[in-house]
């Protein structure tokens, strides 16, 4: 007990006496939350729109006016020809363009029906998908008025909500993905070039002719950083929570305690791959590079999981990020209790086990 | 009683293609004071390696305080005090606590073992706040001791640690380990510098992974087959080319300011031989002598001998 205290003691000492440790622990997460919660975001914000009303009546410049009322698009109105449109898609400088054709409100008092014509980006498809779904909604808006004053008429209207977040906040979704990749990547970086440095630095050799045993020297190398991590575990929640405006719902104790399963996981992932690599670079690589693909990709924040090939998605079960991805949404947004996410905790839990396990079995007790 | 025994040690690295330990064996008694002595790269490393439990041999067995190495390794482990030919304390930790660390890893205290680490740590004491880091190679090498001996090993092994060390400070060095040897401490150091051999009370010579001598540093000189003569002249380069060109000389090569030379007739009065070889007359201030054989001398003859008779081979 009293080695493995004096272990511990090393431990800490090294970490607090490394200024770039602690800048990389705390440096990450604040980076990595604003840049991915700002800057990815899914939402179209102030495209820019031509409009050519070729019918310049009452109806027209109501519903253009209902367009510019709205923070999606910027409208330019002009009165250019058919041709000159697909110049301006060609410049890069539009997103899409609405065509009114002449004689807009006649059409729609004596014929009940007017068309206009959606031209879009599709180089874009998220983009232009979405500007579409807006410019639908306006004008079925503006129709729903007319109706209104006029004849009645029979209409199905969808009452749409977004549940667990109803202004459509897209840094909702990313914040939990975020909070998932950083813990990953910070803590497997972090103890991933724990043991190995102390190859790489001659010290396990004076180290390994003593009476220490693996366990103790692993425990005791990641007991520092789970630390450091509960504490960074604080920061990136009240960065989510006060910056990024992501609700918290559900129980704080289940979100920390949620947490700690996951970082208690990522830290044994590090702690392999400094038991299986012989030099710092190479150890830093693979925890960098080799863990943020997986978990980008196979969490589901960026891309849904459930258009993924059957064989990605039964990957993802390996991927530890997408177990605490999903238990994170379902407490912070969705507010629910332990009954909800026990299988995300039971996931990690084994996963964490595993990957210690493994590490303690190839911890070399020799050198090369 | 021996306190450490090779047998038959073989040692190769990268499949078989490098020879680092060639079929070694030596043993050293309880409480003597060994040395290892040979150039950068004739396998003193390994040796100590498979000694200290930290590597395995590929054939033959050893064994120290009567535990094999393979097999007991945990035994050895506790009982050892390593010092690698590397610094390998923590550079980030401080004297002191690299000291407690080793001391609490082994399970004992600084206190109780004081007494066996008082003389060398009293000098770098002063230092105790400073981290290993930023000590002067003398003082690492002091830290490091210490740190070996802080479990009161009953053996130590000691990998060059006088190498990149000031002269001063390693005298000091060699005193300690005299004064380790007198507690009954048994002692395997390796070294390069020929002057410490003379310090060890049994030396092995070791080059390429081979033995080549094995007895106490005296002996050793004494078994020097030949008379050894000096030579010098102004200029000492055209002088060791005319010399070993010359057919009675049998071998000639630069020991500081002198030429060391041998004759290969044993009758011959070699100064006689040296003074009126046939360029002779071309060199200024001709000077000859008869040189006592030295340790290095020795190992210069063996291993010639070795590299002649794998050459004939």
């Amino acid at each position: 007990m009293k080695q493995f205290l004096a272990f511990i003691t090393k431990e800490f000492y090294h970490v607090f006496r490394d200024k770039k440790t602690l800048l990389i622990l705390f440096g990450i997460p604040l980076m990595q939350i604003t840049l991915f919660g700002f800057a990815l975001t899914s939402e179209v914000k102030n495209a820019d729109i031509i409009v050519i009303d070729n019918a310049k009546d009452d109806d027209s410049e109501k519903l253009i006016n209902k367009l510019r009322a709205s923070t999606y698009f910027t409208i330019y109105e002009k009165q250019i020809g058919y041709n000159a449109i697909e110049k301006e898609f060609k410049k890069g400088q539009i997103k899409a363009a609405i065509i009114i054709p002449p004689k807009f409100n006649n059409d729609l008092i004596k014929g009940k029906k007017s068309q206009i014509q959606i031209l879009t980006d599709g180089t874009e498809p998220n983009v232009a998908k979405m500007l579409v779904q807006y410019i639908t909604a306006i004008t079925m808006d503006y129709q729903r008025e007319i109706n209104a004053t006029n004849s009645p008429m029979m209409m199905i209207i969808p009452e749409i909500r977004m549940l667990y977040n109803e202004e459509g906040n897209g840094s909702i979704n990313f914040v939990p993905g975020v909070m998932a990749l950083v813990l990953m990547i910070v803590c497997t970086a972090l103890t991933s070039v724990a043991v190995v440095r102390e190859k790489e630095l001659g010290t396990m050799e004076a180290l390994l002719v003593s009476p220490f045993k693996p366990i103790g020297v692993l425990l005791a190398k990641a007991l520092p950083y789970l630390v450091l991590s509960f504490v960074n575990l604080n920061f990136i929640l009240l960065l989510a929570v006060f910056v990024m405006k992501v609700p918290m719902q559900g129980s704080i104790l289940l979100f920390f305690f949620f947490s700690m399963i996951f970082i208690a996981t990522s830290l044994s992932m590090g702690l392999l791959i400094s038991n299986i690599t012989d030099s710092q670079q190479v150890a830093l690589l693979l925890s960098m590079i080799g863990m943020m693909l997986p978990t980008i990709v196979f969490s589901g924040f960026i891309f849904p999981l459930e258009n993924m090939p059957k064989f990605f998605q039964w990957f993802s079960y390996i991927v530890p990020a997408r177990w605490y991805y999903t238990g994170v949404k379902s407490i912070m947004l969705k507010g629910l209790d332990i009954h909800y996410i026990w299988k995300e905790m039971v996931a990690l839990s084994m996963m964490g086990t595993f990957f210690l396990t493994i590490a303690i079995s190839k911890f070399k007790i020799r050198l090369a | 009683m021996n306190s450490l025994v090779l047998n038959n040690i073989t040692k190769t690295f990268d499949k078989g293609s490098v020879l680092a330990v060639d079929n070694v064996s030596f043993s050293v008694k309880e409480g003597e004071l060994f040395g290892l002595i040979g150039p950068d790269g004739a396998g003193k490393t390994t040796i100590f390696r498979i000694l200290s439990t930290l590597m395995l041999p590929d054939k033959g067995n050893a064994s120290v305080l009567g535990y094999d190495v393979v097999k007991d390794y945990k035994k050895i482990r506790n009982l050892v005090g390593y010092m690698p030919g590397r610094f390998s304390l923590y550079q980030d930790l401080s004297v002191k606590e690299n000291l407690q660390f080793f001391a609490t890893l082994f399970g004992k205290s600084i206190e109780k073992n004081y007494d066996i680490i008082k003389d060398i740590y009293e000098q770098i004491k002063p230092f105790s706040n400073r981290r290993a880091g930023k000590l002067s190679g003398g003082m690492k090498q002091k830290l490091a001791l210490s740190c070996a001996l802080i479990h009161k090993p009953k053996i130590l092994f000691l990998d060059e640690p006088t190498t990149g060390v000031d002269v001063v400070s390693r005298f000091e060095f060699w005193e300690i380990l005299k004064k380790l040897k007198s507690q009954g401490i048994t002692i395997l150091v390796s070294t390069a510098y020929m002057d410490e051999a003379m310090k060890c009370e049994r030396i092995a010579l070791i080059q390429k992974g081979k033995m080549l001598g094995l007895d106490t540093p005296q002996k050793i000189i004494e078994s020097y087959p030949m008379k050894l003569y000096g030579a010098k002249a102004d200029d000492i380069y055209s002088l060791l080319k005319d010399l070993r060109n010359y057919d009675q000389v049998e071998s000639c090569y630069p020991f500081g300011e002198w030429l060391h030379v041998t004759i290969k007739n044993p009758n011959a009065d070699g100064l006689e031989v040296l003074k009126t070889f046939p360029n002779s007359s071309t060199h200024q201030n001709l000077e000859v002598k008869i040189i006592e054989p030295g340790i290095e001398d020795n190992f210069i003859r063996l291993m010639n001998t070795s590299d002649n008779s794998r050459d004939n081979n």
